[in-house]
């Protein structure tokens, strides 16, 4: 291998694609290593304080894109302070200053600030493509920013963000030489838009392909948009209430039916159903639907466009499609390959699905590899026939929306029900529990999944013993997350040079001490132990108290830059 | 699948486990279906919402009853992201306001008014029915060419532009996203509406 000039090696890396083999590329020798790291052109850091920017800038110097994940999953549902970390900025800053030929950033659960997306759009020329997912910390006067100066911008994404909205000027800030947006997704803003600037962009856009709206964009701007754009890929609708008899609609009806490229639609976020007949035309084209904002589209009008859905590979829904349209769905949608079915009313804690509608989708959509499902209930023997049903399950996530409830007939734990699952899908990655679940099922879990990547556990398990079973077993586990689960220090310090091989562990309302994080911290130092102490709940005392002092929250996870500089005074690195 | 064959095959390690409940609690009564007493307590189906948070206020051995908790949520259950959450709450609460779920009703004559809730009607005919037993009148029958035929009383509706229509003409959603109040006109003053007397 030694005498191909490096060119030849750098032509053959090009078509490694995924991180993960670039990565196992890189470490067969120097000599790949070296050719591998300048060649690299996209790099991904699932954990933003895994590694220094300047790090990163240094080894691939051929970095276009980036993909920076911050806060840990939980983050997502209120269990991680607000300042606890994940800023954007020190990234943007330090590629600025390395000269790094920035074209492609995504983030998911970071801080952005409008400073950083200032910087942002000021310091890459070929800045290309922009995509936030479940950040926060940025306003409209940030984006207008990316629109004003990002010249070359192709896409901006925004999907899921707390964004502060100081109205909808950001749009007209796209210069009107801009002509490249292929990819526009602002549905998540909440403010008003200003939507002759809207148009006009759409006009000057031919290689527009995916544009989803806010709630703010009406019907006959939609129609407008549509005539210009019949070339979309993806639409998501934004606001769709309107008189069925308006001459408005009835443009509508004739704009929709020039869509025929139209793969993707999601939106809906106000509307009216019984006029949802207009889209019917697009259905039969359909691969990808997400209703999951739309609660006011149930009953018969959902049904009626689901009958129209044959191709859909992916859907994502509101649990008010309630069993029998689950079964509609396993009937009409044969290809279906990934479900997610949300609760539409989580405060209330009542669920309109059961294990029926799981076991009708597992029926009849034999190529189901995909499933977040919150439910009201689950029984064993529902899982074990999805089981049987569906061995190609990648993910599989159940939420029961009382957490340790047992099965619905026979009042058992449900370790058996998710032992099956783990046992018929070998291919498993991704996992997530609930329901009344003993130590078995981590038994089972240990045992038999072995491609198993991510695990999330809550209010599970009887003993140490469940996590242990976990650690041991799934060689190939990278991020586990637990809460209000009875695993202590025992299980924590089984075996700590395991952490090393993941990216990060979270444990929170569990058993743990102060003292066994403490021991963690001090024999494994490339680790990151977080102690999360909010309220001042705790004392950093030393000591037997150690033992006695439970840690409410902890986030450890691999590192090579050391303790980070930017943790907040509740944050304590062991 | 071997069930609950682990424990029972002589390893029955859950007995020789050192608890701190009492002997014999915890594990007779088939796999794991009473917990152990020295576990965190975590809330069950059939306790309600605030005694499940008190369960959990009252952790760590503690037996002290938790202050009365308004509205009890598990933190972060269910795991759903709060911008999700934010923007179906956000509509729940828009719903209720703007678009008139609760709404009053007036009857000309009546000493005072009344207010409901249109939510809880899944069509036209409940709702009349409701009215009609509230304010003790007759409708009569609604047809779309003539209104309400044979009844003194007409029920309207005042819309989201500000105008009087008369209730039926719409899909009931459409009614039920536009009504501002309802007014139960006389017969006399009704005509022009469609009132058939």
């Amino acid at each position: 291998m030694n005498y191909f000039p490096d060119e030849v090696l750098e032509h053959i890396f090009d078509f490694v694609g995924s991180h993960k083999d670039r990565n196992s590329v890189s470490q067969v020798c120097k000599l790949w290593y070296r050719i591998e790291s300048y060649s690299r052109q996209k790099v991904f850091v699932g954990n933003c304080y895994a590694i220094g920017p300047e790090r990163v800038a240094e080894r691939f110097s051929g970095l276009k894109s980036i993909t920076l994940k911050g806060k840990p999953h939980f983050a997502d549902f209120n269990l991680v302070p607000p300042d606890w970390g994940g800023f954007v900025y020190p990234w943007i800053e330090a590629f600025a200053r390395s000269r790094v030929g920035l074209e492609e950033l995504r983030l998911k659960r970071m801080v952005v600030s409008d400073e950083s997306l200032e910087l942002l759009s000021r310091s890459f020329p070929n800045f290309k493509s922009l995509v936030l997912v479940s950040c926060e910390g940025f306003t409209t006067d940030g984006l207008a920013a990316v629109a004003a100066y990002c010249r070359q911008l192709k896409e901006l994404d925004l999907q899921e963000n707390d964004v502060e909205d100081h109205r909808g000027h950001w749009l007209s800030c796209f210069p009107e030489s801009s002509t490249s947006l292929v990819s526009l997704n602002f549905a998540c803003l909440k403010g008003d838009i200003n939507l002759p600037a809207l148009e006009r962009l759409v006009a000057r856009s031919p290689n527009l392909k995916s544009l989803r709206l806010s709630r703010a964009v009406p019907l006959d701007v939609l129609q407008r948009i549509l005539i210009r754009a019949p070339q979309l890929l993806d639409l998501g609708v934004g606001s769709y209430l309107h008189d069925p008899d308006s001459e408005n609609y009835n443009k509508l009806v004739t704009a929709i039916q020039k869509c025929k490229s139209v793969r993707s639609l999601s939106g809906f976020l106000d509307v009216a159903p019984h006029c949802l007949s207009a889209f019917h035309i697009i259905c039969p084209n359909l691969t990808s639907l997400n209703l999951s904002y739309a609660p006011g589209i149930y009953d018969n009008e959902l049904i009626k466009l689901l009958r129209h859905c044959h191709k859909l590979q992916r859907l994502w829904i509101l649990d008010c499609i309630g069993d029998k349209g689950l079964e509609v769905v396993a009937s009409t949608c044969k290809d279906l390959e990934e479900l997610r079915v949300f609760p539409s009313d989580p405060y209330v804690g009542q669920a309109a699905v059961t294990e029926e509608g799981l076991v009708a989708i597992s029926r009849g959509c034999q190529k189901l590899n995909s499933i977040l499902y919150f439910c009201q209930q689950m029984t064993n023997a529902a899982l074990i026939t999805v089981a049987k049903n569906c061995p190609n399950f990648v993910r599989f996530r159940l939420c029961i929306l009382d957490p340790t409830k047992p099965d619905a007939v026979t009042q058992q734990p449900l370790d058996e029900g998710f032992g099956a699952i783990v046992q018929a899908c070998k291919d498993l990655k991704r996992l997530s529990l609930s329901g009344l679940l003993t130590d078995q099922v981590f038994l089972y879990i240990g045992m038999y999944a072995e491609q198993l990547e991510m695990l999330s556990i809550a209010f599970a398990g009887d003993s140490d013993k469940g996590m242990q079973y976990v650690l041991k077993g799934c060689k190939k586990l990278r991020k586990l997350e637990i809460r209000d689960s009875p695993f202590g220090n025992a299980a924590l310090l089984m075996d700590v040079a395991k952490y090393e091989t993941m990216r990060s562990l979270w444990m929170s309302s569990c058993e743990v001490t102060l003292g066994g994080c403490k021991a963690l911290a001090k024999r494994m130092p490339g680790l990151n132990v977080e102690i999360i102490n909010e309220n001042d709940q705790m004392e950093f005392v030393g000591g037997c108290d150690d033992d006695r002092q439970k840690v409410e929250k902890m986030y450890l996870y691999r590192t090579l830059a050391g303790q980070r500089r930017d943790a907040p005074e509740f944050v304590w690195t062991l | 699948m071997e069930g609950g064959v682990a424990y029972e095959q002589g390893l029955n390690l859950k007995a020789t486990e050192l608890t701190l409940g009492l002997p014999g609690t915890g594990e007779t009564e088939g796999q794991g279906g009473v917990r152990n007493n020295n576990k965190r307590p975590m809330p069950t189906s059939e306790t309600n919402e605030e005694e499940s948070q008190a369960l959990k206020a009252a952790d760590r051995g503690s037996t002290a009853p938790a202050a009365k908790l308004c509205r009890a949520q598990i933190v972060g259950w269910p795991p759903i992201r709060s911008y999700r959450k934010n923007s179906l709450q956000e509509k729940k609460d828009s719903e209720g306001e703007a678009s008139g779920m609760y709404v009053k009703v007036s009857m000309d004559g009546a000493p005072y008014l009344r207010k409901i809730d249109l939510k809880v009607y899944r069509g036209y005919p409940e709702l009349l029915k409701a009215l009609e037993a509230m304010f003790k009148f007759a409708a009569g029958v609604y047809s779309e060419r003539e209104g309400y035929k044979g009844s003194e009383y007409v029920p309207t509706y005042e819309d989201k532009d500000g105008d009087w229509m008369l209730v039926g003409d719409v899909p009931w959603d459409m009614f039920m996203s536009s009504c501002k109040r309802l007014r139960i006109m006389k017969g006399s003053e009704a005509r022009g509406l469609g009132c058939g007397v």
